[in-house]
């Protein structure tokens, strides 16, 4: 089995936003870069997958010479090779689909694994569209994968639920936290991963389907109050305010 | 046309199907077009409401092999009606199957996509969209290169308002079958309460619950008022049985709802990713320095286990409950 995993380098979650000088990118200074988390997922599931029942993992990531810390890191939690599809690290995610859908026509992958959404663009389409590009089948959030005889099983969250989604190999499965449970790098596997090349390809050409015009920051919210007295008394006033000034009930 | 995929519940339009309707009939006003209303299923029993949001002409794809959702059927007859109506704009609802389907059927067409927007407009004869990014801690105009754009509205954000429409019914031909991937079994459904992405109320525990057991205190409080149990990551991360469908935050559900109330939860920037989009937001908690204050439209510091229960008991008194 082969399986590939797409992995993409985002800005921490506790990172402040600021817009760069061109009001429509982010402003890189004091950003902290990481593996999005839901790539994690993606890798984790892959690694266990090779462990089970033996898989060759590729870890690849698009974008600039930045990226290769992620395939670094990738490298030395498991993954045998790593490959960086090498683009300006800018376009959407149609883009994105594009070049790693050109990367995986025929080199005879069963499996591709993503996180459900990149942190920070949020788009939640990567996946999808590049499982339509490839003719393959799709399984979106899925928080459980079970692999048969060129079939899945994936359960999905839904609307308040969730859903077994049943289909055949080669799939698209996108990850959502609760599929596992990440490790960490070893020593060993940091040192190992230190050694190992990362393959640089150029990304293919890829036309995006939209652009980002602007960024700006959120409105600040109006300043609130404080409510006094015993608990029962801001009870009371709260649910009043809610009521006559708020008008949510 | 502007073409809305829509979903169905019982036999009944979803209401961000209907929120989605109701942004496309301002769009097609906007652009002097038809609206378009697709349907796809076994049966499309209920397909006739989206008269009742402005559309124009209602699409149905019914067929046995659609009795499940097939995420490449699917994507296929939304990719196909598109081209029959010569569509520009695609909308559907940012649920679980919208979001699923729609950038599918978005390749298929190559086109661009933006999603989860909370904002649409038409400028130049071109839809442009704006849309959470980094969970909410910035917003991004999107503009299309493509000739059709693709784009899913966040639920509870665009109001449904009825506008009658003419509703004439329209058949499309069902796919034969032999798809890639099918839902063979729909598993746990949370005891019929909404979604947390589609609920109006939100009551939300963090670090300072204590223990998932006390969770009670906030179920019962959110039953009183008609609202739905969140948790922030640290609630859901510290191993106290709490499901990760609950978390609210950046690397959880991302709401807007009309009122959030945050029990205990002091206010991580990650957490405040997902929900600042809140209409009204209310803080408990015992340190008067959390950050969550700073965003609180209604701030009470206090210790949340003597509050909950007293807003528990005020709201049954004063017979809130139906939002």
């Amino acid at each position: 089995m082969k399986i590939l995993v797409a992995l993409k380098q985002v800005p921490d979650t506790e990172s402040r936003i600021k817009v760069a000088a061109d009001g429509r990118s982010l402003d890189p200074a004091d950003v902290k870069w990481i593996t999005s988390p839901y790539d994690e997922y993606a890798l984790e599931e892959a690694i266990r997958i090779k462990e089970a029942k033996g898989a060759e993992v590729v870890a690849l990531s698009v974008g600039t010479d930045a990226a290769k810390d992620v395939l670094r890191n990738a490298l030395a939690l498991g993954a045998d090779t790593a490959v960086l599809l090498k683009g300006d690290g800018q376009g959407d995610a149609f883009a994105v689909a594009q070049m790693i859908a050109a990367y995986v026509k025929d080199r005879g992958f069963d499996l591709i694994l993503c996180g459900n959404k990149g942190l920070g663009g949020d788009n939640a389409a990567m996946g999808p569209m590049l499982a339509e590009l490839l003719g393959v089948a799709q399984a979106n959030v899925v928080v459980k994968l079970e692999l048969g005889d060129g079939t899945f099983t994936a359960e999905r969250e839904t609307d308040g639920g969730s859903e077994l989604v049943a289909g055949a190999l080669p799939a698209v499965i996108t990850a959502q936290k609760g599929l596992n449970e990440p490790r960490y790098a070893s020593l060993k596997g940091i040192m190992a991963a230190k050694k190992k090349t990362i393959e640089e390809l150029d990304a293919a050409p890829a036309v995006a389907g939209a652009q980002v015009s602007a960024l700006a920051l959120p409105p600040e919210r109006p300043a609130g109050r404080k409510l006094e007295g015993e608990p029962a008394a801001q009870a009371q006033a709260l649910l009043q305010a809610l009521k006559d000034e708020a008008k949510v009930f | 046309m502007i073409l809305v995929f829509c979903e169905l519940k019982d036999g009944q339009l979803r209401k961000p199907s209907a929120e989605a309707l109701s942004e496309g009939r301002r769009l097609a006003d906007a652009g002097g077009k038809p609206l378009g209303a697709l349907f796809v299923g076994a049966s499309c029993a209920g397909a006739a409401d989206a008269a009742k949001y402005g559309a124009d002409v209602i699409l149905t794809a019914e067929g046995g092999t659609l009795a499940s959702y097939s995420s490449d059927a699917f994507a296929q007859v939304v990719a196909d009606a598109v081209k029959a109506k010569g569509a520009t704009v695609l909308l559907a609802a940012a649920t679980a199957v919208g979001k699923d389907v729609a950038p599918r059927a978005a390749a298929r067409l190559a086109a661009g996509y933006a999603s989860d927007v909370t904002s649409l407009s038409i400028v130049d004869g071109k839809l442009q969209a704006v849309r959470p990014v980094y969970a909410g801690k910035a917003f991004a105009t999107t503009s299309f290169a493509s000739a059709v754009q693709v784009a899913t509205t966040r639920p509870n954000v665009f109001p449904a308002a009825e506008k009658a429409g003419a509703g004439a019914p329209e058949a499309l031909a069902a796919p034969a079958g032999d798809f890639k991937s099918v839902v063979k079994e729909i598993l746990a459904k949370a005891g019929g309460k909404v979604d947390l992405s589609e609920a109006n109320v939100i009551v939300s525990g963090g670090r300072g619950m204590k223990d998932g057991a006390n969770f009670k205190l906030l179920e019962e409080f959110a039953d009183a008022i008609g609202g739905v149990v969140g948790a922030s990551r640290a609630a859901v991360d510290a191993g106290w049985g709490l499901p990760h469908s609950m978390q609210v935050g950046q690397t959880g559900k991302v709401v807007s709802p009309t009122l959030y109330i945050a029990c205990g939860i002091s206010g991580a920037i990650q957490h405040i990713a997902g929900m600042s989009g809140s209409k009204f937001i209310v803080a408990i908690n015992k340190d008067p320095e959390a950050p969550i204050f700073k965003l609180a439209s209604y701030g009470i510091v206090g210790d949340l286990f003597e509050v909950v229960p007293e807003l528990t008991k005020a709201a049954k008194a004063m017979g809130i409950g139906s939002n």
